[in-house]
């Protein structure tokens, strides 16, 4: 009794841990203490099960005390080695683990318990097996995707939406005959099915719409986490599962909104390429303006307000130092530069924000998309950095685009519009975008980090 | 059915305050922490670690299929948990603010 007594107040203690955790990373302020505090939460909850009194007790502490050794080592290792650009991947791995790991708990627990219980038991395991499956194998996909591995067009079938719904049905029909009539044949097969769905349902989706399924995912993988709690009638794994699945799907609803699309039309897959045919017509009757880095580094030494929008190019090209060597210098020619952040920029949400801040770019700095929009009317340059789609002025003008009425950082505002980009090939939508051919807009050609480090040269010399 | 709903109330209880609780908390979270976010809470997922101890606890010594599987469970959920907080502490530690 007091056993069990002192563990129900460790796992109370763990859920408080989680809730004040959880409050504490939703501010700047206090987001390291809060990921410290859920991390003691959990630290609390893994040490009460090992006491947690159960009735015939086995022990088996030397695969117990294994698997806590060598998962600890291997997490810490990748979590110690990962290069900031790597983190979205990471992510994804990291959440497709815990997803697999409620599967094989729900797989196991069917083992043990499929002569004995009673059907809703069943029906928790039954699910639990599902969305831990789709979790893991969704999770799989979108980390080979980010880690440029997988290409979206190999992955993608005619009709693949169909495909989904076709797959899903058979999933929800396996998942109804395994509570039916449960074997271990039927759990492989209902198992084997349920990680081709996962797979297949992240399939069509691709490039900008990584943030959304990302979340969609993470939110997936707590929903697993909450209803193997239910299977234990263990309240910290209910409630922190379920934790989960709110701020994933929070985050979820937040990407959707940033693109103005539903979830259904995320899900279904990309964008309709059928609009870049019309755009592409036009190309050749209008004509950019190219700069040059010398030109640029004049702009810049006489603006005294500058914004810059980055993109996943900048990612790729690995031209954040370089911002952050140019944002030094100009401040020191007391020029302001600040951040224009889109939600959706990058592949997962809040991805700038990271690579800025790992290159000690203070937050403060990092507009969201109202504060730039605000700001962006009184800025005299803004420099696009690998940025596209969420530049383009066809979402707010452009009823026929596909990217229509999605909020867009209006940077033609600006006094000057300076676009560093590798050629003219459209963004991920696929569609051509307006902004390059305005009167206010320049185009630098070629590597952002390149052409970044050859404009902090020319200002060198002024 | 209706035995279950019954027996479960307070569970039921539970998960409906746990997602308005959920919502509540995280609603108002700035862009700039949307990353560290979906990684810590990513890593509390990783709770269901706590159903593989008492899994590996209650079976049987000698079966080693479910030892097998139930450590592989395990390892998945610890790799989720250490690599998650410690990512997200390392995350969180580059975010600054420069006192202007």
């Amino acid at each position: 009794m007091t056993t069990l007594l002192i563990v129900q107040t460790a796992y109370l203690i763990g859920a408080i841990c989680f809730i004040l955790g959880l409050r504490g990373l939703s501010d700047p302020r206090t987001a390291r203490r809060g990921n410290l505090i859920a991390a003691l939460g959990m630290g609390l909850a893994i040490v009460a099960s090992l006491f947690y009194p159960i009735a015939d007790d086995q022990g088996n502490y030397l695969w117990i005390f294994g698997s806590l050794i060598v998962g600890s080592a291997i997490g810490w290792y990748k979590a110690a080695k990962v290069e900031m650009t790597g983190m979205p991947q990471l992510v994804s791995i990291f959440n497709g683990l815990g997803g697999g790991s409620a599967m094989l708990l729900a797989f196991l627990e069917l083992r043990a318990q499929m002569d004995s219980a009673d059907k809703v038991t069943l029906g928790v395991i039954a699910f639990t097996l599902f969305v831990g499956a789709v979790s893991f194998s969704g999770s799989i996909l979108a980390y080979l995707k980010l880690d440029g591995k997988v290409r979206d067009k190999h992955v993608i079938l005619p009709g693949h939406g169909w495909i989904n719904l076709i797959l899903l049905a058979a999933s929800i029909a396996l998942l109804v005959l395994l509570i039916i009539s449960p074997s271990i044949g039927m759990a492989l097969a209902a198992l084997g099915l349920f990680l081709v769905y996962g797979f297949s349902f992240v399939a069509p989706i691709g490039g900008a719409d990584m943030p959304v399924v990302i979340s969609l995912l993470n939110s997936v993988t707590g929903i697993s986490a909450a209803t193997a709690g239910f299977l234990y009638g263990n309240q910290i794994m209910i409630l922190g599962g379920i934790l989960v699945g709110a701020s994933g799907t929070i985050l979820t609803v937040l990407m959707c909104e940033a693109m103005n699309r539903s979830l259904l039309n995320v899900i279904i897959g990309g964008f309709g390429t059928s609009t870049a045919s019309s755009a592409s017509q036009s190309d050749q009757d209008l004509s950019v303006q190219t700069a040059q880095p010398m030109d640029v580094a004049i702009l810049l030494n006489y603006a005294s307000r500058v914004i810059l929008v980055p993109g996943y190019g900048m990612a790729v090209a690995q031209a954040q130092k370089y911002a952050k060597e140019l944002d030094e210098m100009l401040s020191k020619r007391d020029v302001e530069m600040y951040y224009g952040i889109h939600p959706v920029a990058g592949r997962m949400p809040g991805h700038m924000n990271v690579l800025l801040a790992e290159v000690d770019i203070s937050y403060d700095k990092l507009y969201d998309l109202d504060q730039s929009n605000d700001a962006i009317g009184e800025t005299d340059v803004a420099l696009i950095v690998g940025a596209n789609d969420v530049v383009n002025p066809s979402a707010l003008d452009d009823p026929g685009s596909s990217i229509y009425g999605m909020p867009v950082l209006e940077v033609w505002n600006a006094q000057q519009v300076v676009v560093f980009k590798r050629s003219m090939k459209p963004g991920y939508a696929g569609i051509q975008n307006p902004l390059f051919f305005k009167d206010n807009t320049k185009m630098l050609f070629g590597d952002a980090a390149d052409s970044l480090k050859k404009i902090i040269d020319e200002l060198k010399n002024l | 059915m209706i035995q279950a709903i019954l027996d479960n109330l307070q569970t039921i209880y539970l998960i409906i305050f746990a997602i308005f609780l959920g919502f509540e908390l995280i609603s108002k979270v700035p862009s700039v922490l949307h990353t560290p976010l979906m990684s810590g809470a990513n890593a509390i997922s990783g709770i269901v670690l706590v159903g593989s101890i008492l899994f590996l606890r209650s079976c049987a010594s000698d079966d080693y299929i479910s030892l097998g599987i139930g450590s592989l469970a395990m390892i998945m959920a610890v790799i989720n948990i250490v690599g998650g907080f410690a990512v997200t502490n390392r995350m969180l530690g580059m975010f600054k603010k420069k006192s202007s």
